[in-house]
């Protein structure tokens, strides 16, 4: 049997895997987002307030968290639509603190006090089960008329809508998707920490989303799970190091970057790893 | 108190330009996003600090933090963006100076603790009064330094030839090379300055709290990523005047409003300016970042 102390280390990976799958879905229709961990606050946020307020059935309050991330990333969508680039990175960013403040000066959901008291239900199944259904749902996504429709987006829009892809659509789609996942790992966080508060949810949270992925390399959804796996685990295995940790990790990752800009799977990489490889290269 | 609130506002609002404007110099000339420029602020006031301890008078606090923060900005633009600028996606720096930034917080937080600490104020406060509003030095000093640095860079960016540069390079990277222009130097030069006036805001942001901590640049390097927003990108008149309208609208939303919503007030605006004005409140007809 796992100790607690691994089950925690895989709990937290699994759900930065998650979160940095939520930026990957956007991310591969070209749609960069710094406010994952806005996202992420609405899914704990609401997960939590049904579990404790009203009794609700965990797989219900997940699935509740789910919906509310993605209702709230179309409405972040519409206004994405007119934006590109670095811009909606910028605008993202300011959604996350939006959601930050918001929740920070809502007495309803403890404030800045943070919400306490929250019956605990994730297990590592419930991560790992997630986590399967949507590599399987990524792997299916690659090939689908939406997946190439994202590809098509993000290597060039004018071509893309030429080409008759509805782009207000497709982006609408990411954007919702992304704050479907985001959402959920939100709850299964809300219900492993069993306290959650404004802060947890707020830059750092997004931005680490954001170098899970990239980190791992944009090419492929594997990306974000490899880069999430290694960053989130990492900082354990930098014990040693002691207060230098924080500083050895930022070297590594600089490094990491300098050496790979293209992330860990980079087209090549992914081409040599798998059978289908040929056509990912060529793709990519 | 109107008035009072308006000057308070405004003090803190050119502080919050000069920040502001080091994004949006940096923006210009390389269409990328500094995330570690939070950081070089807050270096920039830790250099001061410890100038300040040292028993040196303000101005030298003040050219000491401006000289350190510019020496750092060069080298994270030696270290983040030099070798990923014709590699990768834009995403690349990014992560780079994200992670440029979680280094230097805990190279500070190593050097000097984790924990706030106090800035000495730079001189006894003195205070005067105009009609309705009451003046110390120390706020006059803030607002003065402020508005002689911008001004100054105004006249560095139009009547100097590194400024030239700057501006031709912000144009278009590959004429201004044709045009024989050191292009990389003209980057360089971007950085310094853009991290001398981060430098200088951190030293007057601190005068003005009193105090700061490692993770001081965290929020007002968030700020002024909205402010930069806010005036437009790569605008630099834009986010002088977007500073001074986050300053004054967030001094008057404590007065008049909630203090725990001061954060979010730079973000609504923005947010609202990018609704009705995609691309900032001065910027040019284009918004492909």
């Amino acid at each position: 049997m796992l100790s607690d102390h691994t089950v925690s280390i895989l709990i937290f990976a699994g759900i930065d895997v998650i979160m940095a799958l939520s930026f990957y879905l956007p991310a591969s229709a070209g749609q960069l987002s710094a406010g994952q961990g806005g996202f992420m606050a609405l899914g704990a946020y609401t997960a939590a307030y049904l579990t404790v307020q009203y009794g609700v059935p965990f797989p219900i309050a997940l699935a509740a968290g789910g919906m509310i991330g993605g209702l709230v990333g179309l409405a972040v969508g519409f206004p994405a639509l007119r934006l590109r680039g670095l811009y909606l990175v910028l605008v993202t960013f300011g959604f996350g603190e939006m959601v930050r403040v918001l929740f920070l000066n809502a007495p309803a959901f403890g404030g800045p006090g943070g919400f306490a008291g929250i019956p605990p239900a994730t297990t590592v199944w419930h991560v790992l089960g997630l986590l399967i259904v949507l590599v399987y749902f990524f792997t299916r996504l690659s090939g689908s008329r939406m997946g190439r429709a994202f590809a098509a987006l993000r290597d060039d829009e004018a071509a893309a809508e030429a080409m008759g892809v509805n782009s207000t659509y497709v982006k609408l789609a990411a954007f919702t998707a992304g704050g479907v996942i985001a959402g959920l790992g939100g709850a299964l966080y809300a219900h492993y920490t069993l306290f959650i508060d404004p802060e947890a949810f707020g830059v750092g949270r997004s931005l680490f989303v954001m170098l899970y992925a990239v980190f791992g390399g944009l090419a492929s959804f594997w990306g974000a799970v490899v880069g999430a796996s290694i960053l989130s685990v990492l900082p354990e295995l930098l014990r040693w190091v002691k207060d230098w940790r924080e500083i050895f990790y930022g070297v590594l990752v600089l490094v990491m970057m300098l050496v790979r800009p293209q992330g860990l799977l980079d087209p090549a990489l992914l081409a040599r790893l798998s059978l289908r490889g040929e056509r990912v290269a060529a793709r990519g | 108190m109107f008035a009072q609130q308006l000057v308070n506002g405004l003090m803190l609002g050119g502080a919050y330009a000069l920040v502001a404007i080091g994004y949006t110099l940096i923006f210009g000339v390389l269409n990328l996003l500094h995330l570690a420029h939070g950081e070089v602020f807050m270096v920039g006031a830790y250099v001061g600090l410890a100038l300040a301890l040292a028993g040196f008078s303000p101005w030298v606090v003040l050219a000491g933090a401006m000289l350190g923060a510019a020496t750092l900005g060069v080298l994270v633009e030696r270290v983040a963006f030099r070798p990923v600028r014709n590699r990768g996606s834009h995403v690349t720096p990014l992560i780079t100076t994200i992670a440029v930034g979680l280094v230097l917080q805990h190279v500070v937080v190593k050097i000097f603790g984790a924990e706030p600490v106090a800035f000495p104020a730079p001189f006894a406060a003195a205070a005067m009064t105009i009609g309705p509003v009451t003046l110390t030095t120390l706020q006059l000093l803030i607002l003065g330094t402020s508005l002689a640095l911008m001004a100054l860079l105004e006249l560095v960016l139009r009547a100097t030839p590194t400024g030239m540069a700057i501006r031709a390079t912000a144009e278009n990277q590959t004429v201004a090379g044709l045009m024989g222009i050191n292009v990389s130097l003209a980057i360089v030069a971007t950085f310094a300055i853009a991290s001398a006036l981060a430098g200088a805001a951190g030293v007057l942001l601190a005068w003005n709290f009193t105090g700061l901590s490692p993770f001081f640049g965290v929020k007002v390097g968030l700020k002024g990523l909205a402010i930069m927003l806010l005036g437009g990108l790569g605008n630099v008149t834009g986010a002088m005047l977007g500073g001074l309208i986050v300053g004054v609208v967030e001094v008057m939303s404590v007065a008049y409003l909630a203090s725990s919503y001061r954060d979010a007030f730079a973000f609504a605006v923005m947010i609202l300016i990018l609704m009705l004005r995609p691309t900032g409140l001065l910027g040019a007809r284009l918004q492909t970042g």
